[in-house]
């Protein structure tokens, strides 16, 4: 299905998006990595690890009811996958955001703002095997 | 207030990941897709995440240490190996496929739609089998607070 481009929203949300792992950082000196903070919070280590990575999940939680009430509409999200596509995906993803130490946020945001020589391989590669990935399902095995 | 601060550091993310079209698969797979429908929205997304984050990173940085730490917890390693580059590797495959990263995800389980359950109890799966993997236990029972 097409989506309509918007330049204006996505730079504007990633603004606040960035402002985020700002203020963690400026808050408790964190990475906003989403991968690791969901990691504590389903593999808690200890008391006062999850306490902070659960407020920041409620917050993030709350955003688009937020949104709901601000706007009267939700956060559009269209899923043109299959539910055993988005179990497959969603297994691959929390097992490679493990293994390779970050996702989109802690590698692509985080990561790449440091100049993580780690990130700066991780982000081309992620972003690379995903399209590669979405090209062999749309338009090879077709869609 | 340590905590009141980290909730709404959330809900600014959240907001943002909302507002900028990452919360939605088809609009992420879109700018995946540059020999179909191609949307170019989410090189925007980062570009102004990564504006911010690397001006505010560095004024942050100008502090001796976070309001509510003792330090920064900044990642100091540099190798790149085989784990790197596999994990992240797989990491686009699966993102490729489903459409959701986590980042996008745990925000939109606000919207209270069950494929967000269903993916990031996927995700939470991936997780357990990452720490199998690599013999790490799957419940610590540590009790350092």
């Amino acid at each position: 299905m097409e989506t309509i481009f918007t330049p204006f929203a996505s730079f504007g949300g990633g603004m606040l998006i960035g402002l985020g792992a700002v203020l963690l950082m400026l808050g408790l000196g964190r990475i906003m990595g989403a991968t690791g903070i969901m990691s504590g919070l389903v593999f808690p280590e200890n008391a006062s690890e999850f306490s902070w990575r659960l407020a920041l999940v409620a917050g993030m939680i709350v955003a688009p009811g937020l949104i709901y009430a601000v706007t009267g509409t939700m956060p559009a999200i269209d899923v043109p996958v299959s539910p055993l596509m988005i179990v497959v995906g969603g297994v691959i993803v929390g097992l490679g955001a493990s293994l390779g130490s970050g996702c989109t946020s802690g590698h692509g945001v985080c990561g790449l703002s440091r100049l993580s020589v780690r990130s700066l391989v991780a982000v081309p590669t992620f972003m690379a095997t995903a399209a590669i990935t979405v090209f062999i399902i749309r338009h090879v095995i077709g869609g | 207030m340590k905590l009141f601060h980290t909730f709404l550091t959330g809900l600014v993310f959240g907001v943002g990941i909302a507002i900028s079209g990452m919360m939605n698969p088809a609009k992420v797979l879109n700018f995946f897709d540059i020999a179909g429908t191609w949307d170019p929205s989410l090189a925007f997304v980062m570009g102004g995440a990564l504006v911010v984050t690397f001006i505010g990173y560095r004024l942050v940085w100008r502090r001796k240490a976070p309001l509510f730490a003792a330090r920064f917890q900044i990642p100091t390693s540099t190798v790149i190996d085989g784990k790197l580059i596999g994990g992240s590797a797989l990491f686009g495959v699966g993102w490729g496929i489903a459409g959701f990263c986590p980042g996008a995800a745990i925000p939109a389980l606000g919207t209270g739609r069950w494929e967000v359950v269903l993916f990031l109890g996927a995700v939470a799966v991936g997780l357990a089998l990452a720490r199998i993997l690599q013999g790490k236990p799957l419940f610590s029972r540590s009790a350092k607070a």
